[in-house]
């Protein structure tokens, strides 16, 4: 029974990371239709620019806030020097350039701070809680936390703010969009500034647990991909609930099974999933009226 | 008010405007006719920014707006009701309309709410329903009523009357007869041409791409080749 509680408290921790990635997919899809690859460099960039900013002499909050900032800004770069010039051009096309600005921005990011893994020490100690016999780290607690603050704020933005109601309606129908006034290009914009943000805020709260190297983003941008397809491309709700089980699943095969199994169970279980839902678990049906 | 001189566009290689010129005066309601393909839905979709012109001018009072992005011709006011009820189907009918006023966050835009409930009164009923699960028709009458709430000068109606029931097609004819007491010059884009001459002032007729020729709505109407072509007899 502690076992699984112990299973249950690595899965959320890293299911919640995986929710946020999956959040930046969908933002990003909904605005302009595009999967973009180069997520998973963000939560790298998260990490990697706070134990610099640390490095560098910064105090954590400090230095975690300038991470969080130059990524925005980068995903807001990305998006005016690679994505925007390809408008027209097919989806397919433009998610190919994602994955060459995943690769370029690793590339970068190995000349410009190093080859080495790093870590920094959790923001309320290292010291492990014990819950019924199961032990937790209070950084999971901060993951699981800013996770859940990310999300509620994002829900109170799309549904109460005219720029949240915006993004929707673009994502809904950007012809129409653009006749009422909304400048289409500067969600976009916005779209990817936000996406990054979120992906690097995750890459702050994990790596005190699961550490950061300039070579990570692939593997989390293509779990946090699964993780979206999981919930249904395109919602919210569908990245929190997907992030979180297949976090769970992937815990779960590592305690019971076995850790080498651990990504192979899980993505065998997407694929049966998706095999009978193909739109994932929350996704539309595209069921429109004509 | 609106002024379109040799205004030519392309999907591709493949032009499908070849030069068209016309202009709409303020306070008129103008009709655009033409069979299906002679160009009408492009026309709109270059004076409203979403699709490019290749060459020619547009002038939107005493401006060349031909090169400004979709956003800001809305903001200089002409906006569009676009063909086949473009409304955002996964929000509320209020909601739909809040996002037509996008450009404004001022009291007036409560106000502007409330006439248009007063012009659609069935929208009011159903102003907190997803809007994707409206009927056709109520979906044509949102879609008229959120381009309203950009308060355009002028107004590009593309198709309002498509698909729906005579006793329907007779409102909205009429709301858009109302406009013109209200101040907004019309463009109206229309395959039911004995509807729109009903209401025009003037009237084009489109083929392939041009402007094969003009007249007021009253002489159209008798006009032989519009009544062989377009009102089936």
């Amino acid at each position: 029974m502690s076992d699984l509680l112990q299973f249950l408290f690595s899965g959320l921790t890293v299911g919640a990371v995986y929710a946020l990635l999956a959040l930046g997919f969908t933002i990003i899809f909904n605005a302009s239709d595009v999967v973009n690859f180069a997520q998973g460099e963000f939560v790298m960039l998260g990490g990697m620019g706070t134990v610099f900013g640390i490095a560098a002499g910064l105090p954590v909050p400090l230095a975690a806030l300038a991470a969080i900032m130059g990524t925005a800004f980068l995903g807001v770069a990305l998006n005016k020097l690679a994505i925007e010039p390809a408008r027209g051009a097919p989806v397919v096309s433009v998610i190919i350039i994602t994955i060459g600005a995943a690769i370029f921005i690793q590339g970068a990011a190995s000349v410009l701070f190093d080859k080495q893994i790093h870590r920094y020490p959790g923001f309320s100690g290292e010291r492990a809680l014990h819950f019924g016999g199961a032990t937790l780290l209070p950084q999971s607690l901060w993951v699981m936390s800013g996770a859940a603050m990310i999300f509620v704020a994002l829900w109170v933005f799309f549904t109460r703010s005219l720029t949240g109601k915006a993004m929707l309606a673009t994502s809904n129908n950007r012809l129409a969009a653009a006749l009422v006034g909304i400048n289409t290009r500067y969600i976009m914009t916005l779209s990817f500034g936000l996406s990054a943000a979120i992906g690097a805020f995750a890459g702050v709260l994990v790596t005190p647990i699961t550490m950061t190297a300039y070579n990570v983003g692939i593997g989390l941008a293509l779990s946090g991909f699964a993780a979206a397809m999981l919930g249904g491309l395109g919602n919210p709700v569908g990245a929190l609930v997907g992030g979180l089980l297949l976090g769970i699943l992937e815990a779960l095969t590592a305690g019971y099974i076995s850790s080498q199994y651990k990504d192979a169970v899980a993505f065998i279980l997407i694929i049966l999933l998706l095999f009978f839902m193909p739109q994932g678990l929350f996704g539309s049906k595209h069921a429109e009226r004509v | 008010m609106l002024t379109v001189e040799s205004l030519r566009s392309r999907y591709g290689r493949i032009e499908v405007l070849h030069g068209v010129s016309f202009e709409v005066g303020s306070g008129e309601i103008v009709c655009i006719l033409g069979a299906n393909g002679a160009g009408k839905t492009t026309l709109l979709k270059c004076l409203s920014g979403v699709q490019p012109a290749s060459d020619g001018t547009i002038t939107f009072r005493g401006e060349n707006i031909g090169k400004l992005p979709a956003h800001r011709r809305v903001q200089r006011g002409l906006a569009q009701s676009p063909e086949g009820r473009q409304i955002f189907t996964n929000l509320t009918v209020e909601e739909n309309l809040r996002l037509g006023a996008y450009l404004f966050s001022d009291n007036r835009v409560a106000k502007d709410m409330e006439d248009a409930f007063t012009m659609f009164p069935v929208l009011r009923q159903k102003r907190n329903l997803i809007a994707g699960g409206l009927s056709g028709g109520q979906q044509q009458m949102l879609a008229i009523a959120r381009s309203l709430m950009a308060r355009p000068s002028c107004l590009l109606l593309d198709e309002p009357s498509m698909g729906l029931a005579p006793i329907l097609v007779d409102q909205i004819l009429e709301v858009v007869r109302h406009l013109k007491s209200l101040d907004v010059t019309v463009l109206l884009v229309e395959q039911n041409a004995f509807g729109a001459l009903s209401i025009a002032d003037r009237g084009y007729v489109m083929e392939t791409g041009r402007v094969a020729f003009s007249g007021p709505a009253g002489e159209l109407v008798e006009n032989p080749r519009v009544r062989e072509a377009y009102l089936g007899h």
